[in-house]
């Protein structure tokens, strides 16, 4: 395998680019794994790579029933940001931001993580107060670039936002991460599935589960169309189709539901925005970055009702448009060049599972909301760690699911026990 | 190319010339024209550069698939970038220059990156950029942050302007029969048969005029115009200027239509764009078909243009495209192209590659047979085409041909794109070497070249048919094809062992070793290749290059295409401005403000309003030279000592009537309401199922069954939705209706030593507020001065004696004036909500701040209000564990240690010696009370006051300021006993 | 945009509906113990395909309706109001 460098872009370039490999092999599943992933997004993916790094499992499978990074992995708004205040989530984006921070060199592929800020527009004494309470928690948690700005840095920092004192809701300050910002989503897709191949992994696609054989409280096997494959350990990692594989092992009910959410592209223009922009006033939900290629990426809230379609429909495309045109007015005359819909798993609380299941060998990761594409690299670390170790480390413990019954709830928004209401 | 206006011919009106810019010079063309055409007349070739190499672009096509002549155009706050020259119409006055280059599209120094194409190849930028050169040694994002800054600026193409969009758009709104999707052959036949029978048709075509190709013959002209004239006769409503951009669930479409942008003054009542929401019983897509080209080694050269395009340009626009033009085709379709050229004066030449043609060759056209284009050659002008001929599997040179117009048909790809938001799956005709739409199990139809039907009169039989079966009724549409002789598919072209730069998405300049470096990396689905490659992502979405790329790709790896896919085509089918998305709902109709029914009253008293939700509420009144904080000390005070008057009609008010009213609110509130006396309120919380508190607010008793609730301003949408469900599928048996009135009433509290006498002021019956007849907590109908009915409740939020008065609305500035008058007499005052807030804080009263969705009613302080004896919502989830926990954080008040200090809401509570991790608690809320005469505020800290006897705290507020050391006390820290507010 | 038949208003845009949730649950008595309303309020089916759900027509009339809709292809099979005696009403029974 060639070594991604400049050196042999380089060499390459001089010699008709021969020398570059397949970035990971197409191999024919073996019948016998010992652990098993189910679903080569970017979670599983990156379990499984490192399952192998930390812990020295090798022989692992990832199923993916299309082609790796084909779910919410290339359907989000990139953005990376550890921002989380409340504890559990607070420690486990702020570990994951840290294992970002050196991704590119880590997994030998640049995933363009550019820590260009990510800013939330504040728009009353309150709110900053708000904020205020969840950066400080930032800043005592070891998170030593949350800051609050006033309008003018904020200004000075991003100069095309609607500043009009009569503007429906003027903007007082802002609340900044400056260590956040965006990531090329495909490349850390492609990142860990070259790397986890190199440790020796299969990734095998168009290989989608389509049956689960149990015995008493054990997976036994998985049915594919490429034939049954038994494992040791088994975890999921299916996010859009949690529910599903969880009734195909005949496991009942979960805390989660499937809603689509929508993103959009615009077409390629040069720099306009240098950070990640977020808004939220009146009920509306906005968040805004520009592509290293030059569009801009959006998004906004979910489209409201459970669906499982990756198709967006027209009322929230309103309603992002006149979030965009109140944040930047300038971006009347730029063009929707793509919009399209991930299914995300929608849990009661806002927040994540990493846990044992009711079943020996089997391991769950799902409810990421809309706050999968960062947690990317903790997941997979923590994750693999409970599949190996057959144990929650303390920073997973309470992302189990009979948290609620404990009385637990871990509710950046405080919206309660209504999925939609949480992003 | 070199092009020239023809004397006559076209549709364009000789007599009417405009005068447009392109990149500062000032040049004219004719009505008619597009930006491209009028270009094209005057001899500008070079229009566009591409976006990673910045190769030089023409004119590639004459229509949306454009991905070489993409422009700017108008200026100051109306620049918009990346519109396709093709599309624009030409009007007077027309500003617009070229982009992604620098100092021009001419010459270009960025073209320097092409010296670097062999490095630059697919992907390039993921194995690199990450650390020192050229190992990439280091940690971290800082090298590849300062490698970005670069790259950003490279790449991009258009500049958006920084000022806001002076621009209208509106929203519309339509119903059809059937929406007919395209205005061609197909499309009006479609149109004309379903409106004939009576069904209510809308058109749609997003060109300026109707007739799709037939605006490309002139000797279909009169068939034309007369199958127009029927069209709108027959009452089909025609938009032209629109796009369908998007189908959606129901057959609803997403129509933007260009209202004025190809009018140099438009009248200032026109939107710039409208964009329609139709609601379709059927639509038939009659989207026509996109030529495509050939990959050969310089197709993308200024000079090459699809076969149909040469066509249009001459036919359409009276342009001889070129003096010496090669047709390279594949299929039938070009020859006509090819034998109108030639009858205009150029010399043409078909390099066929089929070995014979399928149809006659047109006079004065020279034919050569069993070749295809091998190179373009020049650079930013067309010299000559090297072709090939077939050899065995692969190709060998075949000469060279001296022209400088190339025109190509590679075939025809239907338009698809719409049925596929519909997720419908292509299918590979492999005869016709294109895709086809496959069944649609909504009532979705394709019509015309649109479902593969390529000649004339089967695209006018087929929108016909088509039209039938949208109706319901039996039909027999043609097949598609049409055809003599079958095509040729062709997709790339190239010598064995040979280098060329051969774009299969010109526009992101991906060439064909990109497509096959994605292979040879394993990104062979459909979807990797597109990412990795970039192929298809631009802004003509892969119009152009998709199929080829998918050609090259099966090719790679032994497959048929059908075997390798297609990619889903999202929306919008050609990008549409936010704005448009947008429309009018921007500046104030944004989120629409909501004023109380004293708003105007309040902002003449000098208010400053500050937003509660989407209201308006007044902040603060300042005096002459007051600042905020000396407005509200002065309002707070003045409310202690005398009297205040404050705006509260934003509360949510929510009339609950009904026999069973009483046992509802029972079980909503936490603490009792069966037995609630008729004359009384009562203050009342709310849970979510979950057991964390929702709302709180009074409700009153009016009657036996009927009570006014009142809730937060912030929540008065969210409780209402809730009772209903609580109505409507929990418990349906209870007879209860709930209304919100919350417009309906204007309200104002009174507060302060002398709110009695105010109100007593005002009223007809000054006595029918006295402690006797109105006791604390009373409610009563009450009838001002004026003879204005309204009702008043003896509360408060403020620990002040206190009146809540009501009114119906239009009488709010009524009352305000009377109570106005009264409070002047006694030097009250008006207080906003910083006021309010700093009352509620010194009697520890929660709103907002404290109850964020994650408390008990127990944290709040408020547990003495949970009732043990009756059952209600939340009841049973507040028992779980963790919300048991002596630890949890409660509600406290809290002193600056240091009483001439201040600290900040949102600071965190901390041990001293331990600020860090989450603290012990934090801070909600802080003012300065004039009553305390110091700094105060509210919070959660873990225990509750009662562990804090005799401990200090620190208030930490890193983001913001110092650490203060800080007192733990009672929430309730003015007049704990209430003596005020009940005297 | 999906197109609810409102039972009392007519066939709508579904944004002039909010979404409810899983109309399958049938919530337990409020003295009914912790166990029950952690299921209630918690635990989802989320079921791929057609399901009873709850919508109201918050833009509308405020009916809280049952409608049974596929939640892949969004299409709708039935809408009745979740009062039973309004369905009964709707309907022309009483």
């Amino acid at each position: 395998m060639t070594r991604f460098s400049g050196w042999n872009v380089f060499w390459q370039g001089m010699t008709g680019q021969k020398g570059w490999a397949r970035q990971w092999r197409d191999p024919q599943p073996k019948s016998h794994y010992d652990v098993v992933i189910v679903g080569g997004g970017l979670h599983g993916l990156a379990t499984a790579y490192y399952l192998a790094s930390n812990h020295g499992i090798r022989n692992i499978a990832v199923l993916e029933k299309g082609w790796v990074g084909g779910g919410n992995a290339g359907r989000n708004t990139t953005i990376v940001r550890s921002n989380y205040a409340q504890p559990g989530n607070r420690e486990f984006y702020e570990h994951s931001l840290k294992l970002w921070e050196n991704l590119s060199h880590d997994l030998n592929y640049n995933v363009m993580f550019s820590q260009r800020s990510h800013i939330a527009l504040l728009h009353s004494p309150g709110a900053i107060d708000a904020a205020s309470r969840n950066y400080n928690t930032m800043r005592l948690t070891g998170t030593p670039d949350a800051e609050i700005w006033d309008l003018d840095r904020l200004k000075q920092a991003v100069p095309h936002l609607n500043y009009a004192a009569d503007a429906r809701f003027p903007i007082m300050g802002a609340a900044v991460q400056t260590r956040a910002g965006t990531a090329r989503h495909d490349a850390v897709v492609w990142g860990y599935a070259r790397a986890a191949d190199q440790l020796g992994i299969d990734i095998v696609q168009n290989c989608g589960v389509t049956g689960v054989v149990r015995e008493a409280g054990r997976i036994t096997a998985l049915e594919t169309p490429r034939g049954r494959i038994t494992a040791g350990k088994i975890g999921f990692a299916v996010a859009g189709n949690t529910s599903r594989l969880w009734t195909m092992a005949g496991l009942g009910r979960l805390p989660i539901e499937s809603h689509k959410l929508q993103a959009f592209v615009s077409e390629p223009l040069k720099p306009l925005l240098d950070q990640v922009v977020v808004f939220g006033m009146g009920g509306s939900h906005f968040y805004i970055s520009q592509s290293d290629k030059g569009g801009m990426v959006f998004g906004g809230d979910l489209d409201w009702y459970k669906s499982y379609a990756q198709r967006g429909n027209l009322p929230i495309v309103q309603d992002v448009a006149e979030a965009a045109m109140s944040v930047m007015p300038c971006l009347g005359r730029v063009k929707l060049l793509r919009h399209w819909a991930g299914v995300v798993d929608m849990s009661m609380d806002g927040s994540h599972f990493i846990c044992r299941t009711p079943l020996d060998n089997l391991y769950l990761n799902t409810g990421w909301n809309y706050g999968g594409f960062k947690a990317t690299p903790a997941s997979g670390w923590w994750f693999a760690d409970l599949i190996a170790n057959d144990r929650p480390a303390p920073m997973i413990a309470n992302f189990d699911l009979k948290r609620f019954e404990r009385g637990l709830q871990i509710d950046e928004r405080g919206a309660g026990p209504d999925p939609k209401l949480h992003g | 190319m070199t092009a020239r206006r023809l004397d006559q011919g076209g549709r364009i009106d000789r007599a009417t010339p405009l005068t447009f810019r392109w990149d500062g010079k000032e040049l004219t063309g004719y009505a008619g024209d597009t930006l491209a055409s009028a270009l094209m007349a005057n001899g500008e070739r070079v229009l566009g550069r591409s976006f990673k190499y910045h190769r030089p672009r023409g004119i590639m096509s004459a229509g949306v698939e454009e991905s070489g002549a993409i422009v700017s155009v108008g200026q100051g706050a109306r620049q918009e970038p990346n519109v396709k020259a093709t599309m624009q119409e030409l009007y007077e006055g027309l500003e617009t220059r070229g982009q992604n280059a620098w100092p021009n599209v001419r010459r270009d120094l960025g073209a320097v990156n092409g010296l670097f194409g062999r490095f630059l190849a697919a992907g390039f930028y993921y194995k690199t950029f990450m650390g020192v050169p050229l190992f990439e040694w280091g940690r971290g994002t800082g090298l590849w942050m300062k490698y970005e800054t670069l790259i950003r600026k490279a790449a991009g193409m258009g500049r958006a302007s920084r000022e806001a969009d002076p621009d209208q758009y509106d929203h519309a709104h339509a119903f059809c029969d059937v929406l007919v999707v395209g205005g061609g052959p197909a499309g009006l036949r479609a149109a004309l048969t379903a409106a004939e029978a009576g069904r209510d048709v809308i058109l749609v075509e997003q060109d300026f005029e109707l007739g799709g190709d037939l605006l490309n013959d002139p000797a279909g002209e009169a068939e034309r115009g007369a199958l127009v004239r029927s069209v709108e006769r027959a009452g089909v409503r025609v938009m032209t200027r629109t796009t369908a951009f998007g189908l959606y669930d129901m057959g609803v479409a997403g129509l933007v239509e260009r209202v004025s942008d190809h009018l140099s003054a438009p009248a200032a009542y026109l939107p710039r764009q409208r964009f329609w929401t139709v609601r379709a019983g059927a639509t038939v897509l009659a989207t026509g078909a996109l030529e495509r080209s050939v990959a050969f080694g310089g197709n993308d050269r200024p000079g090459v243009m699809t076969a149909n395009s040469g066509r249009s340009y001459l036919n359409r626009y009276g342009i001889l495209p070129g003096e010496r033009i090669v047709v390279a085709t594949t299929n039938d379709s070009a020859y006509v192209t090819a034998g109108e050229l030639a009858a205009a004066g150029a010399e043409v030449t078909i390099a066929e590659a089929r070995n014979a043609p399928g149809c006659e060759l047109p006079a004065g056209v020279t034919l050569r047979t069993g070749v295809a284009p091998l190179k373009a050659e020049g650079r930013s002008k067309l010299r000559a085409l090297r072709l090939a001929r077939p050899n065995g599997a692969g190709w060998q040179a075949a000469g060279r041909e001296a022209c400088d117009l190339l025109l190509v048909s590679g075939g025809w790809s239907p338009v698809v794109n719409l049925a596929s938001h519909r997720g419908v799956k292509p299918e590979w005709d492999a005869e016709l070497a294109c895709f086809l739409a496959g069944d649609c199990d909504e009532p979705v139809y394709m019509a015309g070249s649109a479902a593969g039907v390529w000649t004339r009169e089967a695209c006018e039989t087929s929108g016909v048919e088509v039209a039938k079966r949208a109706m319901g009724l039996a039909s027999n549409p043609p097949a598609a094809g049409g055809w003599t002789a079958p095509i040729r598919p062709l997709y790339e072209v190239r010598l064995p062992g040979r280098k060329a730069k051969a774009f299969v998405d010109p526009q992101h300049d991906v060439t064909c070793s990109d497509v096959r470096l994605a292979h040879q990396e394993g990104f062979v689905s459909v979807e990797h290749l597109k990412r990795y490659t970039t192929l298809g992502m631009a802004t003509d979405q892969g119009k152009m290059g998709n199929i080829i790329g998918l050609a090259l790709m099966a090719e790679a790896l032994g497959k048929e295409i059908p075997a390798v896919g297609t990619t889903r085509f999202r929306p919008p089918y050609t990008p549409v401005a936010i704005g448009a998305l947008a429309g009018r709902n921007v500046h104030g109709h944004f989120k629409p403000l909501r004023r109380t029914p004293l708003h105007d009253w309040n902002l003449r008293q000098g208010a400053t309003m500050t937003d509660a939700g989407l209201w308006h509420r007044p902040w603060y009144f300042a005096g002459p030279g007051e600042t905020l904080g000396d407005a509200y000390v002065r309002e707070a005070a003045t409310v202690r000592q005398t009297v205040g008057i404050c705006d509260v009609s934003s509360l949510g008010k929510i009339a609950v009537q009904g026999p069973d009213a009483a046992e509802f609110l029972n079980r909503v509130y936490t603490n009792g309401f069966a037995k609630l006396a008729i004359g009384k309120a009562r203050y009342g919380i709310m849970l979510r199922d979950d057991g964390m508190v929702m709302d709180d607010g009074t409700t009153w008793r009016i009657g036996e069954a009927d009570f006014l609730m009142t809730t937060t301003t912030t929540n008065a949408g969210r409780v209402m939705v809730w009772l209903e469900e609580l109505l409507q599928l929990r418990w349906p048996e209870l007879k209860v209706h709930v209304t919100s009135v919350t417009d309906q009433w204007a309200g104002v509290s009174v507060a302060g030593p002398k709110s009695r006498a105010v109100v007593a002021a005002c009223l007809r019956d000054p006595d029918s507020v006295s402690h006797e007849t109105l006791p604390f907590m009373g409610v009563a109908p009450v009838v001002l001065r004026d003879g204005t009915e309204g009702l008043i409740a003896r509360i408060s939020f403020s620990g002040e004696l206190a009146f809540e008065l009501y009114v119906p609305g239009n009488y709010g500035e009524a009352m305000m004036e009377q109570l106005w008058t009264a409070a002047a007499r006694h030097e009250g005052c008006l207080y906003g909500l910083e006021a309010l807030g700093t009352l509620r804080i010194e009697k520890g009263h929660v709103t907002g701040a404290e109850l964020d969705g994650r408390v008990t009613i127990r944290d709040a302080g408020l547990g003495g209000m949970a009732s043990t004896k009756k059952p209600y919502i939340g009841k049973a989830l507040q028992e779980r564990p963790e919300l048991q926990r002596p630890d949890r954080p409660r509600l406290v008040g809290i002193l600056p240690k240091d009483r001439s200090k201040t600290f900040n809401g949102g600071a965190l509570l901390c041990k001293p010696g331990a600020q860090s991790g989450f603290g012990e608690g934090w801070v909600t809320a802080v003012t300065h009370s004039p009553a305390l005469g110091h700094w105060i505020g509210l919070g959660y800290i873990s225990g509750g006051h009662d562990q804090w006897v005799g401990q200090l705290a620190i208030a930490a507020d890193p983001v913001r300021g110092e650490p203060v050391e800080v007192e733990i006390v009672s929430p309730h820290m003015f007049d704990p006993e209430g003596v005020r507010m009940h005297g | 945009m999906i197109r609810i038949p409102c039972p009392f208003c007519g066939p709508r845009d579904h944004a002039e509906f909010s979404y409810g949730g899983d109309g399958s649950i049938t919530y337990p008595a409020l003295d009914a113990p912790l166990e029950a309303w952690h299921d209630a309020v918690f635990l989802r089916e989320n079921i791929c395909g057609r399901q009873v759900e709850t919508w109201q027509h918050v833009h509308g009339c405020r009916l809280w309706l049952k409608v049974e809709r596929d939640t892949m292809s969004h299409e709708i099979y039935s809408v009745t109001p979740a009062d039973p005696a309004l369905a009964k009403v709707l309907e022309g029974g009483e």
